[in-house]
């Protein structure tokens, strides 16, 4: 029998140098601004938004294809998401939540589209957002700028936002503990929900690529073992299958993020009207 | 005539882990049952109201992924196990 492939599906999902960039070391934390294949994907991902938008952001009262693709990604943020949601307080922070969408959108398609694999032993287009890293990143930038604009907008009397009225004095405090530790786990919440679909849909699809390979391998062997290339072929057929479904869940993914932020920004932007 | 004696040790690290791994996935059964439930409700509303469905989507979907955020956990727990160092 040939030589079986090892099954890895973790594999992919490992961190090359590619350049050594400068050291530096901050109070004891190693920073290192190496040139990684995440950095590279991350900066394909920005030449790609940047582009397209540089491309198709112009006035015509008629859009042609590309203008309305922009206005269309446009919209979804501002009369989708931000207007009804927040209402006219929101105006100001469609920029952030647009580019937060944009960038996670732009990520997770390029990781299922530009999914250009292995090219002379490195892996050239990476699941950027199946690093937690990165998602924590995103969900840590969104929850601290949210909870601080709350303090500047309201001042100290923002925490009453963890006050539950109508309760007694210990029923009060208990809910004040609850409502804490659920408003602080709201970072944790959003990294792990876009980390955990793509880190998902990837190993899925990366364990029916090695089925393929191992079924067909065992195939080769001829005789009986022949019939092995039918689950091979089904299994192709399910990796299709996945990378629709991949698709699905990379855009929705995107509007789930950019959804959840809107929400945490309503409670701050219309603290204290109609709780 | 010799007593059978156990020639292999029992690797019982990578066992447990894989016994471990699989305890955890079974947690997505609860986030099967509540999308089941999520998409059934709306369903039923959309059939009886269809003018109202519309206007419930993105709530619709919002509530998709919170709920598939359960599921998912469970499944990067299952993987901490089952990869994890």
């Amino acid at each position: 029998m040939a030589q079986q492939p090892a099954i890895e599906p973790m594999h992919q999902f490992m961190i090359h140098k590619i350049m050594q960039g400068p050291v530096f070391n901050i109070g004891g934390l190693t920073v290192d601004m190496s040139i990684t294949n995440s950095v590279v994907s991350m900066m394909l991902g920005t030449v790609i938004l940047v582009a397209f938008f540089a491309l198709t952001a112009r006035r015509e009262i008629v859009p042609n294809r590309g203008q309305a693709i922009a206005e269309a990604l446009y919209n979804i943020i501002d009369r989708v998401l931000v207007g009804p949601i927040v209402g006219h307080g929101g105006k100001p922070y469609v920029p952030y939540i647009f580019a937060l969408f944009l960038v996670i959108l732009v990520l997770n398609l390029m990781s299922v589209v530009l999914a250009v694999g292995n090219i002379a032993g490195q892996d050239w287009t990476f699941a950027v957002t199946s690093q937690l890293a990165v998602t924590g990143t995103l969900a840590v930038l969104t929850f601290f700028s949210v909870f601080i604009l709350g303090f500047v907008k309201h001042g100290p009397k923002f925490l009453t936002l963890f006050w539950v009225p109508g309760m007694g004095i210990f029923g009060g405090a208990a809910m004040v503990l609850i409502e804490m530790i659920s408003y602080f786990v709201r970072p944790l919440t959003l990294a792990l929900r876009l980390f955990g679909n793509m880190l998902g849909g990837h190993v899925v699809m990366s364990l029916f690529g090695s089925f393929v390979v191992a079924l067909a391998i065992v195939g080769l062997a001829g005789g009986m073992a022949t019939l092995a290339f039918i689950p091979s072929v089904l299994s192709f057929t399910m990796i299709v299958a996945l990378t629709g479904l991949e698709l699905v869940v990379a855009i929705l993914q995107a509007f789930v993020f950019a959804a959840l932020a809107t929400v945490y920004l309503n409670e701050v932007v219309n603290f204290g009207h109609g709780h | 005539m010799e007593p059978h004696t156990a020639a292999q040790v029992i690797d019982f690290a990578a066992s447990a882990k894989l016994i471990g791994a699989g305890l955890a996935a079974m947690g997505m059964i609860g986030a099967g049952v509540g999308l089941g439930v999520l998409f059934g409700s709306y369903l039923q509303a959309a059939i009886r109201n269809p003018a109202g469905a519309a206007s419930q989507q993105t709530m619709l979907f919002l509530g998709m992924a919170l709920t598939e955020t359960m599921g998912l956990f469970a499944f990067v727990v299952s993987l901490i196990i089952l990869f994890g160092s």
